[in-house]
């Protein structure tokens, strides 16, 4: 068997496709503005019956310059979104993929649902008009794969294929397993994120039949309050955030801007329930403990949490446990946000949006707000970052994301010196 | 509904599966060969017309459309004989 040396890995690249801002800079200027972009919904009408009817759409999306129409045709919404995040995050690496290896480069992006819009219709154009008449680009745009087979087309990405499905963490898995390719050395370069179009009829009522969701349909924008007392439940946004990794010499050998170092990253299970979290956040916790223990460093030396903070009773709980438990008497010294409090939950897009978050966090010396902070529940005594972005430089900074079926991710991010 | 009716609609149809401008389309235009027209799109525009027409197209006769002309005159056959 071959010994490994494990190679390092840097971010060179980012897109993002969300409900504030329609690129990474612009999502991130509405995140430190602390700018929601949720509001009601427009996708689709809504009778009496819907208890909730606000989310976090992507709205009048311009894509017409990565995507002809044609292309267009054969992608679900989700995918569309991924598709412009990944082209944005290339774009922005400056890599020429014109010329090189093919055979060096890849992509991961991952998607909670995959193409739930297209389902829908598929389901609806059965039943009013039989087999015969269900769309034949059905399959190629439902598949929750469908992303990463489009975006390795289009940027001639001829290693690792793949694409991630662990709820909402499967942005952040997709990053991980791009991060072990190119550590590994079977990639140097990765596209890798998570896409999700879920703000449909199915998905909305769906989430809202599980309760899962924030009812506070008179006020939109203050509904999503990640760690506030008054929390009562998610907002179901949609998007993608999408980067470009890359191997350090690599970058360096063409002179790339670096945005920063992704140093660890750990995993785990929380063989609890298929919906709920660990209450302790055991899971969590040891999410966290791993990608510490993968970067080498000490718990002390995390300055910002970019926090899974969806705004649910139990999921806020159990994640504030888990930072206590893991971080100790540092726990109140570190900085823990959540930029959900702004987007909403994007699912599957999530680890990927919240990844170009704490990645501009660590460059930047900024940490984006958690809003609509205004009465932390009780014991929840950390420092939220409550409403206003603040400067504060880190070195380390970690974003969880965490997911229905137990899926617990942690990453962490250094600031890149040279 | 008149023949040049019908020829303007298969070619309203083209345009918008195929996402092609209406003055690519001509009579000769082959779908796979001059629109770059794939497998599925071929099975999604011959959909497209039997729900406009209400006509059947069997597989058979599915293959020997592979120009606008082939189409339109297949259309306006089966429209004829009162299908």
């Amino acid at each position: 068997m071959r010994t490994l040396t494990l190679r390092r890995v840097v971010v060179t690249g980012l897109g993002a496709v969300t409900d504030c801002g329609h690129s990474a800079p612009a999502t991130w200027d509405s995140m430190i503005h602390g700018r929601s972009g949720i509001g009601p919904v427009t996708a689709f009408a809504q009778s009496g019956d819907w208890s909730v009817t606000f989310g976090g759409e992507v709205r009048n999306l311009d894509f017409t310059q990565v995507l002809d129409p044609r292309d267009a045709k054969r992608m679900d919404r989700y995918c569309i979104f991924g598709y412009v995040a990944a082209c944005q995050a290339a774009m922005d690496s400056g890599i020429d993929f014109s010329t090189g290896d093919p055979y060096r480069r890849g992509v991961a992006i991952g998607s909670g649902i995959g193409g739930i819009e297209t389902i829908e219709l598929g389901i609806n154009k059965l039943a009013q008009s039989g087999p015969r008449m269900v769309n034949p680009f059905t399959v190629p745009k439902l598949m929750l794969n469908s992303c990463s087979g489009q975006v390795s087309i289009r940027f001639g990405l001829r290693g690792s294929n793949v694409a991630t499905a662990t709820a909402c963490a499967s942005g952040s898995h997709a990053i991980g397993a791009a991060y072990h390719f190119i550590q590994r050395g079977d990639a140097d370069v990765m596209i890798a994120g998570g896409a999700e179009g879920s703000v449909t009829q199915l998905c909305m009522a769906s989430f809202a039949a599980m309760k899962a969701l924030s009812t506070r349909n008179d006020a939109p924008t203050e509904a999503s309050r990640p760690f506030d007392r008054d929390r009562d439940g998610f907002v179901l946004s949609e998007g993608a955030g999408v980067i470009v990794l890359e191997e350090l010499g690599h970058a360096k050998a063409r002179g790339a801007t670096i945005y920063a170092e992704l140093v660890g990253y750990g995993v785990s299970g929380d063989a609890h329930h298929i919906a709920a979290p660990d209450p302790a956040g055991a899971g969590a916790q040891r999410a966290m403990v791993n990608a510490l223990a993968d970067a080498q460093l000490s718990p002390d030396s995390i300055g910002y949490i970019n926090a899974h903070g969806t705004s649910t009773p139990l999921g806020d709980a159990a994640e504030v446990a888990a930072v206590k438990q893991v971080f100790g008497h540092h726990a109140r010294k570190l900085s823990v946000s959540s930029t959900k409090s702004v987007t909403g939950h994007g699912l599957g897009a999530a680890g990927g949006i919240e990844t170009v978050a704490t990645v501009m966090a660590v460059k930047s010396g900024i940490l984006p707000p958690t809003i609509n902070l205004h009465s932390p529940d009780d014991g929840f005594d950390l420092d939220f970052v409550p409403n206003h972005a603040k400067e504060r430089a880190v070195r380390y900074a970690i974003n969880n994301s965490f997911g229905f079926g137990g899926h617990n991710t942690s990453l962490v991010f250094a600031r890149f010196d040279g | 509904m008149t023949e040049a009716e019908i020829e303007a609609k298969v070619i309203n149809i083209i345009a918008e599966k195929i996402k092609v401008e209406k003055t690519e389309i001509k009579r000769e235009t082959n779908f796979m060969t001059d629109l770059n027209a794939d497998s599925l799109d071929m099975v999604e525009l011959l959909m497209a017309f039997e729900e406009e027409f209400g006509t059947k197209i069997p597989e058979g006769d599915a293959d020997k459309l592979q120009t606008v002309g082939a189409a339109i005159d297949y259309i306006k056959k089966c429209k004829a004989a009162g299908g």
